[in-house]
């Protein structure tokens, strides 16, 4: 019998007239499906020759067809040299040592060649080396590949000849000389003797001539003070491992202020020695930066806050009175504290401030003249920015007049960074021959007669002094890839000088090499050049009246104050074609193809801002506009930034570019139109606008919830009087009901493992700046593939190593844990983990490297069903791409989720668009290590294609492994040039990291769990 | 389906199928053309020594002598017919003086700076270059090289054969007595059966003629039937043939992407058996990367240059065994070398037009694989030829071994690891063999067998 009993399929049946159930009963599908997309058209289809029955027959043809091809292997050519160059052998790597210096990064480095091909960035670590590459230099490997690069000169936007370049230029010129107007250069910082020579040598001949140096990120300020004292346009070179307490006022030190390059001689004073001594690190800033979050105390004040605070310190270490307001109420003693800290150290101490303001920098320079700071070093002057704001406005204008007939540009995108760009390109138009020598055909570039065609810094010769004392050359790595010319050779052609650069270059370079040969400077990359940095007297200024007229500054009313930063991804936005630059998140917040203005919470709750997770794990965030003195930055995401000054906004340059940009590339705002005058500092209104941004954030979770077992930290007093047992505690377990280590049990039998050589990975976060340097060499060295913004969205980002930052959700972590701990019953514990899900308002952060821990027990292994991840006695989790058939169950089983899985061909795919998917941009790749294909599993491997070579090449030679020589052999660990990661053989007694293991800070993560790993982190110490 | 697969096949021998069909082509051609082919070898061989018998001695020296003495000094730099890095020597006795070459040789330089005419001409038309004193040369020994160099030229052998034999024949030489014995064999066999027949046709007549019945037997159920019914039988042939089906799939499906035996046809025909086998160069002169690096290396054309300079045509010993191809072929395969390197071979000059050439990879590794010559190579000292077979007999080079990882694997199973003289392993070698107790590690022992060892 028929059951008579009705079905309810919703709640919308019970209402009679609803449209909704009749509409579903009628259509199974709710929404149309497009079948009249491609069925619509009935006679084309009809008139169609091919017959259903043609069509099952072309398809069993070729599958047919297809099969059988699939039982043939291809046929491979292989192409020998016809003369084979001397120092190439197939196979095997070679190194060249040169210098970066784009203008914005400068550093000396290695580069790897496989058969002649660039493929990776190492450190130069030979004395005369002044700065280490950072994640900027690392990736600029892959801008060499970059397919949107000018590959010849345009004239006038049309492909040319270098001749007609030189007959267009020569023209030019001579009517500038017969006085038709004046004749310009405008470079970036270029810190090369050489060049600076040739362009000296290029202006003579015409009246009127100037060569204008344009910083697009500018420390004119810093220059302009520092040239005022010490009568030289350079920057103070600082030395902070000198330095026992560090006060820094709004400067990124770790970050790009005055060029970058401090975190190691930084991060070694951080390291807690023997004597249980580290620095004391202070910071006073607006935004959440790099440098704040490395900070044992971080004071967060708006940027007017920021000089009354500068003042207060200046008043109390040098004992003047300027009268100056309190900074605000919370932080007044802060401030005061940190400024007699830093009187007490005296010379110990170091004052830094980023302040765009010359009276700033004046007391910045008093400060430390007064504590007379060995740290403070005015005598190493540093030549990485020089860059005049004023030149720069000056040239704008004379180019709105009319009067500048040459302008030849070298290495600068005025267009793009020019705050006011229009004006720019209204005096542009009135030039009469304007050159750029540019990679690529950018805005500036597009807009001029002559675009140059310029070579990647790889590609080319050259000359760096970083600092006063220190020389460097840059030398081409691989034949030029392009019709390109070097913007010196043209110079010198053009100023009828017959030589070539390179020739130029050998008869400067003798004058600093302090004694090396030419072939000795090529190979070692740097030399001292023996000058003597005797200490420069100081002429003074009038530090008093500067402290007054930085305690008069007001804050605008109803504004927030803006502060503009360069990201440590993008930096200045040279590199935003770069993929991995783009894909890499940024160390703060954790997000990665965007730039945003960061929000205090309390302002984004006044404005209604709001930042929320949607269902795929994305994050997404309001909209606002932007005004700056009535330029409007429209549809800025907004991000809110915990830690970020109340009153205070902050965005990225670097970002917004359109011009020679691959599609995908195209992201975020350019906030150089908001940077007007060179100042950092600007004050901005915020309005909210309609809809939403999607984010592409790697991480979610901002907290540690207290667990202080995952981050350790202990306070320096503690560390060094309290027993280890109480500040590196070691997780217990119940055993025949008595607790013991939880190290000391094991499920599974153990291994001897005292045999051959047995790998580790040290990892001090106490040195971890959180700079990212070694997620683009991981990039770089294991071929991981970029996956871009929407699939990093749904959290298929592949990047091997990853650097977890967490915000302590009270004021430190030992608060999160005692708040964690003194929670009792249900209620109670779900409403305090609810709270600490949200970070504090000016928390406490800490970076994690997190990559595959090379488990001893890895849980991953037990799971795979194909065995195709395995244990080699050497410590590595082995992963046998072949093997894998990617079921993930290994991913769902490491505890630490550090496995990455392929879920699409990311090579030659047009899906994924990036370097891997042109030739040129596939030249990077290591041809050491496979390309995965879609769905395998992948993951950190200790690199060991490099293990390996260190062990083959021992072998070769028939002796033992040097010491020490495992540690370059890991991407992650070559390229920190903190030493917070150490790569090492732990059954070679001499391999530091063995001292390392053995140090009472070490931990593994999540110990209690028993995996083992052969990574371990040391014990965060604050000097609080 | 045949024309698709020899479409497919560009090169070498992937499948099985066109394997089984070559096989039976060369079964049929084996019982019509052997015969013909044991003939035509036989005037090749008598060919050979008549040429030297033709040489007639020109002076009063042994032309003998001196062709080893020629080998010896001259040939680096001369040739008797062609233009080296100096001229050609055929007849030279009779374009000088006798007493003015005894001087030339024994020191020219001298003679050059003395002004003597004829020498500052001869200095003069060879670009200037000094040839190398030879004092040591008594004048006995230069009249037995001016008797080598006076020999008339020799007329090229006849090509033996007409050219290449089919390569299909295979057993061809020594498989020829064994087919005259199974022929006359399965002769005997069809004699023996027809002879049977005739017996059996004779007695029934011989029967039908005596009036004897030959009593017919019932018809019983075939044969087939009986089978078929018989449902345990039916089972077990199906289990039987089920059971052989998966052997063969599986044997066929474990071969596919391995190429052993590959053989492609490459732009220029080298032959290792000449320059490794008959000249005895060693692999790692040419392969020299094998030591140092990952890859072995093709050499690069240069390398090539550093003997073919002065070795422009094939001088294969005519009693050699070169039976393939013909001198003038292999001429015109170093020929092939000169216009890729862009040699002209008359002016002895580099031309600067280079074509570089396109070989055709033989042994090919999968990506996911890393392999490594020189750690095989250099460490632990493994011949070339314990992979790649013996090279020095191939003519054409082929993929010797499977490269599967089973095969990798057995290896490093059974192979002992090469420590002695290397400190790197001493340590090593120690502890594992007291933690083993064994004298002798093998690779596995060492951990060659772990995957990630070669899979990264």
């Amino acid at each position: 019998m028929a059951s008579n009993k009705k079905y309810w399929q919703s709640v919308e049946e019970l209402n009679e007239n609803s449209s909704i159930v009749e509409t579903l009963r009628n259509n199974e599908f709710v929404e149309e499906i497009p079948t009249e997309d491609f069925l619509g058209d009935k006679e084309a289809l009809s008139s169609s020759s091919t017959s259903r029955r043609d069509f099952l027959k072309y398809v069993g043809f070729s599958t047919a067809a297809a099969s059988l091809a699939a039982c043939e292997g291809p046929v491979i050519k292989s192409i020998p040299y016809v003369v084979q160059p001397e120092e190439i052998i197939p196979g095997v790597a070679d190194y060249y040592a040169t210098t970066m210096a784009d203008g914005f990064d400068f550093a000396n480095i290695l580069i790897k060649t496989r058969e002649g091909r660039p493929i990776k960035v190492e450190n130069n670590t030979l004395a005369g080396s002044k700065v280490a590459a950072n994640g900027r230099v690392h990736a600029s490997v892959l801008s060499l590949y970059d397919s949107m690069r000018l590959k010849q000169p345009l004239v006038s936007g049309k492909p040319a000849s270098w001749q007609e370049v030189d007959a267009k230029v020569a023209a030019g010129l001579s009517q500038a000389a017969a006085g038709a107007g004046s004749v310009v250069v405008l470079t970036g910082t270029l810190a090369s003797p050489s060049t600076d020579k040739i362009i000296a040598e290029f202006g003579a001949k015409y009246p009127g001539f100037k060569h204008v140096v344009y910083d697009s990120v500018s420390s004119s300020e810093a220059l302009d003070a520092f040239q005022q004292v010490y009568g030289e346009r350079a920057l103070a070179d600082y030395d902070f491992l000198k330095a026992d307490v560090i006060v820094s006022v709004g400067a990124d030190f770790l970050g790009d202020w005055q060029g970058g390059g401090y975190d190691s001689g930084y991060t070694q004073g951080r390291i807690p020695n023997k004597n249980g001594k580290m620095s004391k690190h202070i910071q006073i800033e607006s935004n959440m930066s790099l440098t704040g979050a490395n900070a044992d105390k971080r004071i967060p004040l708006t940027v007017t806050e920021q000089k009354y605070a500068l003042v207060k310190i200046y008043n109390i270490v040098t004992g003047s009175s300027v009268a100056v307001p309190d900074v605000n109420k919370t932080y007044a003693k802060a401030v005061e504290q940190a400024a007699s800290q830093l009187k007490a150290a005296g010379s110990k101490g170091v004052f830094v401030t980023g302040l765009d303001d010359v009276n700033a920098q004046l007391l910045a320079i008093a400060i430390n003249n007064a504590l007379a700071s060995a740290a403070f070093n005015p005598a190493g002057a540093r030549y990485v920015r020089k860059g005049d704001a004023k030149a720069v406005a000056q040239l704008v204008k004379d180019m709105k007049a009319g009067t500048v007939h040459t302008l030849i540009m070298n290495n600068v995108n005025p267009v793009y960074t020019l705050p006011n760009s229009a004006d720019f390109v209204e005096g542009l138009k009135k030039v009469k021959l304007s050159v750029s020598f540019s990679l690529k055909e950018d805005e500036t570039a597009s807009k001029t007669t002559v675009a140059a065609a310029a070579p990647h810094y790889l590609e080319s010769w050259g000359d760096v002094s970083i600092a006063k004392g220190y020389y460097a050359v840059t030398q081409p790595t691989i034949r030029p890839l392009f019709n390109t010319k070097q913007f010196q050779d043209a110079l010198l052609a053009w100023s009828g000088n017959p030589q070539a650069y390179y020739d130029y270059l050998k008869t400067v370079a003798p004058a600093y090499t302090g004694g090396k040969t030419w072939n000795q400077l090529v190979h070692d990359g740097v030399a001292l050049t023996g000058v003597a940095t005797t200490t420069t007297a100081a002429l003074g200024a009038n530090y008093s009246g500067a402290a007054s007229a930085l305690a008069a500054a007001k804050p605008a009313a109803g504004m927030l104050e803006l502060v503009l930063y360069t990201k440590t991804g993008l930096g200045d936005g040279q590199q935003a074609n770069n993929p991995w630059l783009q894909e890499f998140p940024d160390p703060i917040t954790r997000t990665s193809w965007d730039n945003y203005v960061t929000v205090a919470k309390a302002d984004a709750d006044a404005l209604g801002l709001e930042n929320w997770n949607v269902a795929n794990g994305g994050l997404n965030g309001s909209l606002v506009t932007v005004e700056v003195n009535g330029v409007k930055l429209q549809n800025v995401p907004v991000i809110i930034q915990p830690g970020q000054a109340k009153g205070t906004v902050g965005i990225a340059l670097g970002y917004g570019r359109e011009a020679a940009m691959k599609k995908e590339m195209i992201v975020g705002v350019n906030a150089y139109t908001l940077y007007s005058n060179f100042n950092s500092f600007q004050n901005a209104k915020l309005t909210k606008t309609d809809g939403e941004h999607e984010f592409a954030c790697v991480q979610l979770q901002k907290t540690l919830m207290g667990r202080g077992d995952i981050v350790k930290e202990a306070t320096l007093a503690d560390f060094n009087n309290k027993p280890v047992e109480e500040w590196n505690i070691m997780p217990v377990v119940s055993y025949d009901h008595k607790e013991v280590p939880a190290a000391s049990i094991d499920l599974w039998e153990s291994f001897d493992r005292t045999t051959g050589h047995h790998f580790n990975l040290s990892i001090d976060l106490n040195a971890c700046t959180g700079c990212g340097a070694c997620v683009i060499a991981c990039h770089a060295e294991n071929n991981v593939p970029v996956v871009g913004k929407s699939e990093i969205r749904r959290s298929r980002d592949m990047h091997w190593l990853r650097i977890d930052r967490y915000y302590s959700s009270q004021d430190t972590f030992a608060g999160d844990v005692e708040l964690k701990e003194g929670t009792t019953g249900l209620m109670n514990t779900i409403e305090t983990f609810g709270n600490m899900e949200d970070p504090a308002d000016n928390p406490q952060v800490v970076f994690q490297p997190v990559m595959c821990q090379h488990c001893n027990h890895a849980p991953c292994e037990t799971v795979c069903p194909v065995a195709a991840t395995s244990h080699g006695r050497q410590g590595q989790n082995h992963m046998a791409y072949n093997r894998c058939v990617g079921t993930r169950y290994c991913a769902n089983n490491c505890p630490y989720k550090v496995r990455r899985f392929n879920w699409f061909l990311y090579n030659k795919n047009n899906d994924f668009d990036y370097h891997m998917n042109d030739d040129l941009g596939r030249m990077v790749l290591n041809p050491d290590v496979n390309v995965r294909s879609r769905g395998v599993m992948e993951k950190c491997s200790f690199c060991i294609q490099s293990t390996q070579a260190v062990i083959l090449k021992a072998k070769r030679e028939g002796r033992v492994v040097a010491k020490g020589e495992f540690n370059d052999a890991c991407a992650c660990s070559a390229a920190c040039s903190t030493g917070a990661m150490v790569f090492g053989d732990v059954n070679e007694k001499e391999d530091p990291i063995v001292r390392l293991k053995e140090d009472e800070r070490a931990y593994h993560l999540l110990s209690h769990i028993g995996t083992q790993p052969n990574v371990f982190y040391h014990v965060k110490v604050r000097n609080t | 389906m045949s024309i698709i697969i020899f479409n497919m096949k560009k090169v070498g021998n992937h499948t099985s199928i066109s394997r089984i069909l070559l096989f039976c082509v060369a079964l049929s051609l084996c019982f019509s053309v052997s015969t013909f082919a044991q003939e035509a070898a036989a005037p090749a061989a008598a060919a050979a020594p008549a040429a030297d018998a033709a040489a007639a001695p020109a002076g009063a020296g042994d032309p003998v002598k001196g062709k080893e003495l020629f080998n010896a000094n001259c040939a680096s730099c001369h040739k008797l017919d062609a233009k080296s890095t100096g001229p050609a020597l055929r007849g030279v006795a009779d374009k000088h003086d006798k007493a003015w070459l005894y001087r030339w040789i024994h020191n020219s330089s001298e003679m050059i700076k003395s002004g003597d005419a004829e020498a500052v001409k001869l200095f003069a038309d060879n670009g200037g270059v000094t040839m190398t004193a030879f004092p040591q040369l008594a004048e006995a020994d230069i009249d037995n090289i001016m008797a080598y160099t006076s020999q008339p030229k020799e007329v090229a052998a006849a090509p033996a054969g007409g050219g290449t034999t089919a390569q299909a024949g295979g057993e061809g030489n020594g498989g020829s007595s064994n087919t005259l014995i199974l022929g006359a064999l399965v002769l005997v066999l069809v004699v023996l059966i027809v002879m049977l027949v005739l017996v059996n046709k004779t007695l029934r007549r011989v029967a039908a003629a005596n009036g004897v019945v030959v009593v017919e037997n019932e018809p019983t159920l075939p044969l087939w039937k009986a089978y078929a019914k018989n449902q345990f039988l039916v089972l077990v042939t199906v289990i039987l043939l089920m059971l052989s089906g998966a052997y063969f799939l599986y044997g066929y499906t474990m071969q596919i992407g391995v190429d052993q035996n590959y053989q492609p046809v490459q732009p220029i025909h080298f032959s290792h058996k000449i320059h490794a086998g008959d000249n005895g160069i060693d692999c790692k002169y040419c392969h020299s990367a094998a030591r140092v690096s990952k890859n072995s290396g093709i050499p690069s054309l240069n390398v090539c240059m550093n003997c073919h300079k002065n070795i422009a045509e094939f001088a294969g010993d005519k009693d050699s065994l070169y039976v393939d191809h013909s001198k003038e072929f292999y001429t015109g395969e170093i020929q092939k070398l000169y216009d890729a390197v862009g040699w002209d071979k008359a002016a002895q000059k580099y031309t600067g037009k280079q074509k570089p050439v396109k070989w055709v990879r033989i042994h090919n590794l999968p990506d996911f694989v890393y392999f490594n010559h020189s750690q095989h190579v250099s460490v632990a000292g493994v011949e070339c030829q314990t992979c790649h077979g013996p090279v020095e007999t191939f003519e054409v080079m082929k993929q010797n071994a499977p490269l599967t990882m089973g095969w990798c694997i057995n290896c490093h199973r059974e192979t002992d690891v090469k420590v002695e003289g290397n400190d790197y392993y001493k340590k090593i070698h120690d502890e594992l063999a007291k933690k083993y107790g064994v004298q002798k590690l093998t690779a596995a022992n060492m951990g060659g067998t772990e995957c990630g060892k070669c899979h990264y």
